[in-house]
């Protein structure tokens, strides 16, 4: 049995600033960043611990959150209104409104 | 950090275009491919897998490619109420052309007057094999994966096409369980053709996004 899920299309969301060692599924240039659940992907065996041959349960939700590249990128050069959508776990995801 | 920051002043070497990236990866005396080497013979030899179907895996890896994306995208502009179902649910909808993404998900995502998609997997090669068969080496270099994140624009431009500034870019990272095909917007004069005609005009290329169909002249 895996909890309920926390998060809701639309809730403004921060991925964690970790640096954790091992086998991690969200890229670094997204850590720390602010974006928006864009939609609830479904609950996968948790990759982190898959790559080691654990069994990766129990299930973890997945979303995918949908970030402002000028948000993202200091230098960003294109429109104002493009985005970057990523799917992330929810143990990497905490509320937004919440201190980092 | 910018992501393309890491190659373009290593060892003063010259960025590294889509072609010449191939070295770093691709590199058969490397040690990823002779430690896949070396477990391809060490799970033949222990009778787990044979020689056969080794080469019948890659012989069906290979028989894929951009044909089967074209014909159901061709399928999506002729029937609206299929497009509805690829856009809610992509595995279901490409399931019907006998498709089976073996427990992954396809998310379709739709090109429009206003928007439009390009697919990337920063971290590794992430890409609908199921549909489009092997990615292209430009797939997975290092410089796709880097700039189309931050500067998605520019590289869409530098496969030819050219963006209005008014059009929204969006980048889809598919960096962990889902799987990503672009939906492009029909060309324009092409209204009466038929779905194999249609799906001519689809290329593997405009399904990653990083160009849009060309129209009849």
């Amino acid at each position: 049995m895996i909890a309920e899920r926390r998060y809701r299309t639309g809730d403004r969301v921060r991925v964690h600033a970790a640096n954790p060692p091992g086998h991690r599924r969200v890229p670094a240039y997204i850590r720390g960043a602010v974006g928006e659940i864009e939609r609830y992907c479904g609950a996968f065996r948790n990759p982190e611990e898959l790559a080691y041959g654990f069994d990766g349960l129990p299930q973890r939700h997945l979303y995918r959150v949908r970030f402002r590249q000028v948000e993202v990128w200091a230098n960003y050069e294109g429109g104002q209104r493009d985005t970057l959508d990523l799917e992330v776990f929810e143990h990497w995801l905490s509320c937004a409104a919440e201190s980092p | 950090m910018t992501g393309n920051s890491d190659h373009e002043h290593v060892h003063g070497e010259p960025v590294l275009s889509y072609a010449d990236d191939s070295r770093h990866d691709y590199d058969e005396t490397g040690r990823y491919p002779l430690m896949a080497a070396a477990m391809r013979d060490l799970l033949i030899e222990r009778g787990v897998i044979t020689a056969q179907e080794v080469r019948e895996y890659l012989e069906f890896m290979d028989s894929r490619d951009g044909s089967l994306g074209g014909k159901i995208v061709a399928r999506a502009w002729s029937d609206a109420d299929y497009k509805a179902r690829l856009l809610a649910d992509g595995t279901a909808a490409v399931g019907e052309f006998g498709v089976s993404l073996d427990g992954i998900e396809l998310v379709v995502v739709e090109n429009t007057a206003e928007v439009h998609n390009l697919i990337v997997c920063t971290l590794c090669s992430c890409y609908p094999r199921a549909i489009l068969g092997l990615p292209p080496d430009w797939y997975k270099s290092k410089a796709y994966r880097s700039r189309a994140v931050n500067e998605p624009r520019k590289v869409i431009e530098e496969f030819g096409t050219a963006l209005p500034a008014s059009t929204i870019v969006r980048v889809h990272d598919s960096n962990a369980d889902m799987r990503y095909l672009v939906l492009p917007a029909r060309p324009a004069n092409t209204a009466g053709w038929g779905e194999e005609r249609l799906a001519d005009l689809v290329t593997r290329d405009c399904l990653v996004g990083v160009v849009v169909p060309a129209g009849p002249e």
